[in-house]
């Protein structure tokens, strides 16, 4: 017996199998990236107060808006190849379907740039206790050489540990102290460890000298000898850069994901439309919908990581 | 298992059904299958063994807690050259051997052993041909699941030789715990988890579908066997609660490998060098654990109770007995089950506000529990009770499931559960619904339905030896746990409680002292524990005499049930049924008043008086 339903909707669900079949999929998509974003919600409400970057602080948002569009274009293009098929018009389908994918490869590489511009930023601390904060023009075994700002700093310092924290951190113990709950007891902890040496503060930063937007800029050539230490803003660098790559890989990983199954579907697979036109159809919807979801996601994304 | 009962059992009837592909290979056959039937073998095999393995892992554990320090008998040598001395050394489990051991019997026997037999195994063999489906809806999605499913297991089996040794900080992999622990085994257990979850969510999506979509004519919701209805509640939870834990652990992953602090707290000490940024919540952790982990348990339980309630039926020869509420109290449970989860976290200090929220769900959600347990004992009301091998196991299901549901509401209420948190009451409480609950439903479903698998029955003397002896043994083990519980004993202990000793009598003064009779239960309870292993030979045994030397089936519908799995072919073939079903009544015609026979199948047409 065959398996009915894979191509005709069942009457009584108006489904065809794989139609259910991507809809429980997205929504466990949902549920995933549902405790994402709750997890960003609360390490940044348990935070300490001023180590939150501020918005545009430590990304780039015309860069963002760019890929935003980026995406929202491409669901207009898939859409478009859906309808054209469900018109009989293959050339017009390969058509946009290629205008998918290349948007799909155009928002990949523009988001490797800012993966890239986020590994090359530096903070230095050197055994003086200045910090500098900067890209990384170039290094080699005896000198760094950051383009960036000298924070302004006093005392014992750790990385991402800024000195216009410590009044706000003592506000937050008190906070903390009525809301109860959770993140009580380490950030009571984090708000002590600033007035020591031992703790290791939450790496926080303030604004100005992140991005390109602030402040006069200029190279720095440091010894690797007065280097206390130095880390890029890979995701270890602190709660927020964490989240940020945690949330916009898997997105990337989900992007190129669909753009391999649309790239298929649109190359070798497409030949399944002169043999099986409805079904080729279904695929090119099921498709579609997971790339619609993909955006989606995007457009919750670029706020929260961007905007707020 | 599955080679044998495809082409040299006994003929039944319609043994020259043939397939009208051309045969297929043995690998294409029996390894790369994309038949439901076969493919539900294959996670029954495999979890079968994860059984095992989760049972002797426990059982090594037990010799340490009655006998402290000393050398495991025969093994332990042998042990010791493959795991290494982190783990076993002079032949002695260390303190790390022992957390390793507990943290992988909890994984294995939750995730790589009861889920895959209760959902995915019974799940896939009986519920397309319950609902009179040719095959899942998505066959080749089907195998990458299983596929998945044994490549979870590797790694987690892998991680046992690694260096620094598997995973040790518990099933639940509570963080900061879990990530400073020095071992890459922590490393594999996440990959495995994500590997194993990706493997259910495929499973998740195939089951809903094939309920929805494939249901034969006529096959309407109500009159869906409760067996199908409990499965698919199943595979919405596992749809929807596994996700979230498989972003924990894929944040977890993270703090392992990539140094971030989403679990790591500022100021947190690590054993390792490299500094951490701090800032993250171990609490963030314990919720996303336990969103999961809370439906889990009850994704352990569901498809149990389906089992139970199709064996039920069919051996009392009556209408299950609230049919309806029995369907509708699983769909509250499947809804509620996702929102008691903090039940598990009264402890961690995240408020009273939130602790009474957790309060209030729970002791909702034991309202459909009940109602469940209560519309199956009111079903043995009046029935002509047929007392074989699969009905006693469901017979002692109902009160097992009884003592382990009860006893959890005083862990339900956060000043009751701060007496008993963490000791081996929670553990008592939980395997009596697991073990004697779950596993007793799943044996009992082997007997149930391994003649239309194989063509042949099991053994039924062996049979009943293998569930008399598994009742007493089992409340041997899990009920002096109660005890012990009470008594104050915590549940990860490894030197089996020494540390306690010393207390004459309770209110002796000792301040952490534990009178001795419930430390020497310690040994009572191992000496069950193996006996309970050694309970299961029979069954092994009849298992695989029965494959080949059992006694023939007779008929297709050797137990003369109403369900749409025994209108097939013995065993059935692929693409299930020889005609097309088509459905003209409810799951449960028994016992008719006129009819010729006590029963009516659900396809067949015959007018009731
Ligand atoms: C019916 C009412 C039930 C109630 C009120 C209940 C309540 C609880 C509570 C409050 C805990 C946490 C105890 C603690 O750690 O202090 C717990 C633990 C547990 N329960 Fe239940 N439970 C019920 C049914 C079930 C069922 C049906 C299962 C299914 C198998 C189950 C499996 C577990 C497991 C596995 C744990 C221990 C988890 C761990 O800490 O490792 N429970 N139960
Ligand atoms: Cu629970």
């Amino acid at each position: 017996m065959e398996i009915p339903h894979t191509v005709k909707p069942r009457p009584d669900t108006g489904l065809y199998n794989s139609k259910i079949g991507i809809w429980l999929f997205l929504a466990s998509e949902v549920m995933l990236f549902g405790a994402l974003f709750s997890t960003y919600i609360l390490l940044r409400v348990g935070a300490p107060e001023g180590t939150w970057p501020k918005p545009g602080t430590m990304l780039n948002i015309p860069i963002g808006t760019i890929n935003t569009c980026v995406l929202i274009m491409s669901s207009v293009t898939v859409v478009l190849a859906w309808a054209s098929l469900k018109l009989n018009q293959f050339k017009r389908f390969k058509l946009f379907q290629a205008g998918t994918i290349l948007l799909a490869l155009t928002f990949l590489v523009i988001k490797s740039f800012e993966y890239n511009d986020k590994f090359t930023h530096y903070e230095v601390i050197k055994k003086d206790g200045t910090v500098i904060n900067g890209h990384l023009v170039s290094q080699d075994s005896k000198h760094v050489v950051l383009e960036g700002a000298i924070l302004p700093v006093k005392g014992e310092h750790k990385l991402g540990d800024h000195p216009n924290q410590q009044p706000a951190h003592q506000h937050d113990h008190e906070h903390d102290h009525e809301g109860g709950g959770d993140k009580a007891g380490q950030n009571a902890q984090g708000g002590e460890s600033t007035h020591g040496e031992t703790g290791q503060q939450a790496h926080g930063s303030e604004s100005g000298h992140a991005e390109s937007g602030g402040g006069h800029h200029q190279e720095f050539e440091i010894a690797r000898s007065e280097i206390k230490d130095m880390d890029n803003y890979g995701p270890w660098f602190n709660t927020y850069l964490a989240i940020y790559f945690t949330l916009t890989g898997l997105h990337a990983l989900h992007v190129f994901g669909g753009a391999v199954v649309i790239g298929y579907l649109w190359g070798p697979g497409s030949k399944m439309w002169h043999t099986e036109p409805e079904r080729f159809t279904n695929r090119i919807e099921i498709s579609g919908l997971f790339w619609h979801f993909v955006d989606l996601v995007w457009i919750f994304l670029f706020p929260v990581l961007y905007l707020l | 298992m599955a080679k044998r009962s495809n082409d040299t059992h006994a003929p039944v009837e319609h043994e020259h059904e043939h397939e009208h592909h051309a045969e297929p290979g043995f690998w294409q056959k029996y390894v790369f299958s994309t038949d439901h039937k076969v493919i539900g073998l294959q996670y029954g095999i495999t979890a079968l063994c994860f059984l095992l393995l989760g049972f002797i892992l426990v059982a090594l554990m037990r010799w340490q807690l009655a006998y402290p320090g000393q050398p495991i008998p025969l093994l332990g040598d042998l042990l010791g050259n493959v795991l290494g001395d982190r783990a076993i050394s002079n032949g002695t489990l260390t303190a790390e051997g022992y957390n390793m051991f507990g943290a992988m019997h909890g994984t294995i026997m939750v995730f790589l052993a009861i889920v895959p037999l209760a959902f995915a195994a019974f799940g896939n063999y009986v519920v397309p041909l319950q609902i009179g489906a040719p095959d899942m809806a998505f066959p080749r999605i089907n195998m990458a699941s299983y596929q998945f499913f044994v490549l979870g297991g590797v790694v987690m089996l892998t991680s046992f030789v690694v260096p620094g040794g598997s995973a040790q900080a518990g099933w639940t992999s509570y963080s900061p715990l879990a990530t400073t622990i020095p071992t890459s085994g922590q490393t594999f257990w996440l990959i495995g988890m994500v590997l194993l979850i990706t493997s259910s969510l495929l499973g998740a999506v195939n089951f809903i579908a094939t309920i929805i979509q494939l249901r034969a004519p006529g096959m309407t919701w109500m009159r869906l066997p409760f067996f199908v209805w409990a499965q698919f509640v199943t595979a919405f939870l596992l749809l929807l609660a596994f996700p979230p834990l498989e972003a924990a652990g894929v944040l977890q992953l993270m703090d392992q490998v990539a140094g971030t602090s989403f679990f790591l707290p500022t100021g947190l000490a690590t054993s390792g060098a490299e500094e951490i940024s701090g800032g993250g919540s171990p609490l963030l952790w314990q919720h996303l654990f336990w969103f999961l982990a809370h439906p889990e348990v009850y994704v352990l339980i569901l498809p149990a109770m389906g089992i139970v309630a199709e064996i039920i039926a069919n051996n009392t020869r009556k209408p299950l007995w609230g049919y309806k509420s029995l369907v509708y109290s699983v769909l509250m449970i499947g809804f509620l089950s996702f929102i008691v989860w903090a039940h598990h976290m009264y402890l961690t200090g995240m408020g009273t506000k939130i602790s009474t929220f957790f309060q209030t769900t729970t002791i909702i959600i034991s309202i459909p529990s009940v109602i469940i347990l209560t519309c199956m004992f009111v079903s043995l009301w009046g029935g002509r009770i047929r007392f074989n091998t699969p009905m006693l196991f469901v017979l002692a299901f109902l009160p097992m499931f009884g003592i382990g549901g009860l006893t959890g509401l005083p862990l339900g209420f956060s000043y009751s559960d701060i007496h008993l948190h963490d000791t081996y009451y929670v553990i008592a409480h939980f395997h009596y619904i697991v073990a004697p609950g779950t596993i007793f439903a799943l044996f009992a479903g082997i007997y149930y339905w391994f003649p239309k698998v194989t063509g042949r029955m099991m053994n039924e003397f062996w049979g009943k030896l293998h569930f008399w002896l598994s009742l007493i043994f089992m409340n041997i083990v899990f009920q002096p746990m109660f005890a012990q519980g009470m008594a104050g004993m915590h549940r990860r202990m490894y030197d089996g409680a020494a540390t306690y000793a010393g207390a004459a009598s309770p209110g002796d003064g000792a301040v952490v002292g534990l009178p001795d009779v419930f430390i020497d239960m310690n040994i009572g309870i191992s000496q069950a524990a193996w006996a309970l292993g050694i309970a299961q030979i029979p069954f092994i045994i009849n298992f695989f005499y029965s494959i080949r030397k059992g006694a023939p089936v007779t008929s297709d519908n050797p137990w003369d049930a109403t369900t749409l799995e025994w209108q097939t072919p013995t065993p059935p073939p692929h693409g299930n049924f020889v005609k097309p079903m088509k459905i003209h009544r409810g799951p449960y015609e028994y016992s008719l008043p006129g009819g010729e026979e006590d029963f009516l199948p659900q396809n067949q047409t015959a007018k009731t008086v």
